[in-house]
């Protein structure tokens, strides 16, 4: 083989970037899935839980549009109930504690939503009272 | 023919993926055998391929330049374009690499009919490099937000690459401009090799598959993240459980659209260390752009040359001087004659050697 040292040396190189997440890892556990904590004073939300799971972030962006943009603040769920299209009022009303509930999934995905920039938490609205 | 195949080369691929997820259930081969195999595959392949080609020899010194050599010390050399030495080889691969440098200075030939007159000249190619760097850094900043899914707790440094690239905040989730970008250079790179006849007559299966390959991955993965949804927490505890080698099927229902994205994925890194795709570990190898351009300065030897057996003229004076001496024939070496002369003093003996040096030649 010719010039073996710098083609090895880059192999190596490679290899030592491409697998990054194999040894930043190296025998540690899968992390627990995230175990975002239900309400126990409500059994249904506004939709399903399949539904809520994969695309809640669209529908809180749809009632952010409706809300701000037509003062449209009611909600009609599957079943035909009326919720208040609020993120601190109604969805937080049962689901009362961010960092049980929010935060586990969002944590985990690295996901850091703006919905935080303008409202508050339950907690956050006791404290500023 | 070539684009018809391709094409249905993919949806056939991610129609394996459906029909294997969605009708057979085989959750497990789709998200674990199959994808651990692409990736030994990729590995072994490229790096065997590589080695292969470390073993093959350059014969010459064949850097392309495009400045002027080193030469007289009063003209000025061209230090990078035309590099001599390790400093200079190595700020042109960097621009090679990082800048697609060769790329840009790409010319085209240019034909076209003005005023009656066929013309032809060499025209820039400015497009097609601009659509290659966009297609190249949009892909590396997908793969690099992906990390997302293979790394916990997530580095800070991906959540700043994804919070830039869904800078606009468009929508929930937050547009991210490098999967479109992606996609779309894909498409226009795909659009030129259509178009223009000259690209499209030499264009293979091979270079269309990978293309199409490719938009499948960003189209599957467009649809997962805006428009179809998936359960990214199932897919990331999936991901997880594959980047740590303890590999389980979450519990939680994961569309067979993933399993489709996975698999294209999978397809695309086993196919990569066959494919002209080897261009990324390639670049690295080219003789016309990693080789210093000191041909005037340095004489580089094939190290395939082979070696050849020689019987020198001394070798055969040395064999049959005896007998030239006896037939008189001139020798080189008479050790008579040298003798005779160191005894005679040192002249004659300095002088002998010019005349049959004529011979040897």
């Amino acid at each position: 083989m010719y010039n073996a040292g710098k083609i090895i040396t880059g192999l190596v190189i490679f290899v030592v970037i491409f697998t990054l997440p194999l040894w930043w890892q190296v025998g540690k556990a899968a992390p627990p899935a995230p175990k975002p904590e239900l309400p126990k004073t409500a059994k249904v939300c506004v939709e399903d839980t399949a539904y809520m799971r994969t695309s809640h972030m669209q529908l809180l962006n749809d009632w952010r549009n409706a809300v701000v943009r037509d003062q449209d603040r009611v909600y009609v769920g599957k079943d035909g109930k009326k919720y208040s299209m609020s993120l601190t009022n109604d969805c937080m009303a049962c689901h009362n504690d961010k960092k049980k509930f929010c935060d586990q999934c969002h944590n985990y995905l690295a996901v850091a939503p703006y919905c935080w920039d303008c409202h508050l938490t339950p907690e956050q609205v006791k404290e500023s009272k | 023919m070539h684009v018809i195949f391709s094409l249905l080369a993919v949806i056939v691929l991610i129609a394996i993926a459906y029909a294997g997820v969605a009708g057979a259930g085989m959750t497990y081969l789709f998200g674990v055998v199959i994808p651990y195999a692409a990736v030994i595959t990729f590995f072994l392949g490229l790096i065997l391929k590589v080695l292969k080609w470390g073993r093959s020899a350059v014969p010459f010194n064949i850097p392309t330049t495009c400045g002027q050599q080193k030469s007289l010390p009063w003209i000025k050399p061209n230090s990078v374009d035309n590099p001599t030495s390790t400093g200079g080889v190595l700020a042109r691969m960097f621009f090679e690499v990082l800048t697609m440098r060769s790329l840009f200075r790409n010319t085209k030939l240019d034909y076209r009919v003005a005023h009656g007159q066929p013309v032809i000249r060499q025209g820039s190619e400015k497009f097609l490099w601009l659509f290659a760097i966009l297609f190249h850094y949009s892909f590396l900043v997908v793969l690099l937000w992906h990390l997302r899914f293979f790394m916990e707790p997530v580095p800070k440094l991906v959540g700043v690459i994804e919070a830039l690239d869904g800078f606009f905040e468009f929508g929930l989730p937050q547009l991210l401009l490098s999967g479109v970008i992606l996609v779309a250079m894909a498409g226009a790179l795909l659009d030129r090799r259509l178009r223009m006849p000259n690209i499209r007559y030499i264009s293979l299966t091979s270079d269309y598959f990978p293309l199409f390959l490719i938009m499948g991955i960003g189209i599957t993965g467009i649809l997962m993240r805006y428009l179809l949804r998936v359960d990214i927490t199932a897919i990331k505890e999936l991901t997880m459980s594959l980047a740590v080698m303890k590999p389980v099927i979450p519990q939680a229902p994961i569309d067979p659209l993933f399993y489709a994205h996975i698999f294209l994925v999978s397809v695309l890194f086993a196919y990569f260390p066959f494919s002209k795709l080897m261009h990324m570990p390639g670049v690295f190898m080219s003789p016309t752009r990693n080789l210093t351009t000191n041909s005037r300065e340095v004489r580089h030897v094939n190290p395939w040359n082979y070696p050849v057996k020689t019987h020198t003229y001394d070798e055969y004076e040395e064999d049959f001087r005896d007998l030239m001496i006896e037939a008189g024939l001139p020798v080189e070496h008479n050790p008579a004659e040298e003798a005779a002369a160191a005894e005679g003093g040192g002249e004659a003996a300095e002088a002998e050697p010019e005349a049959p040096e004529e011979k040897k030649e």
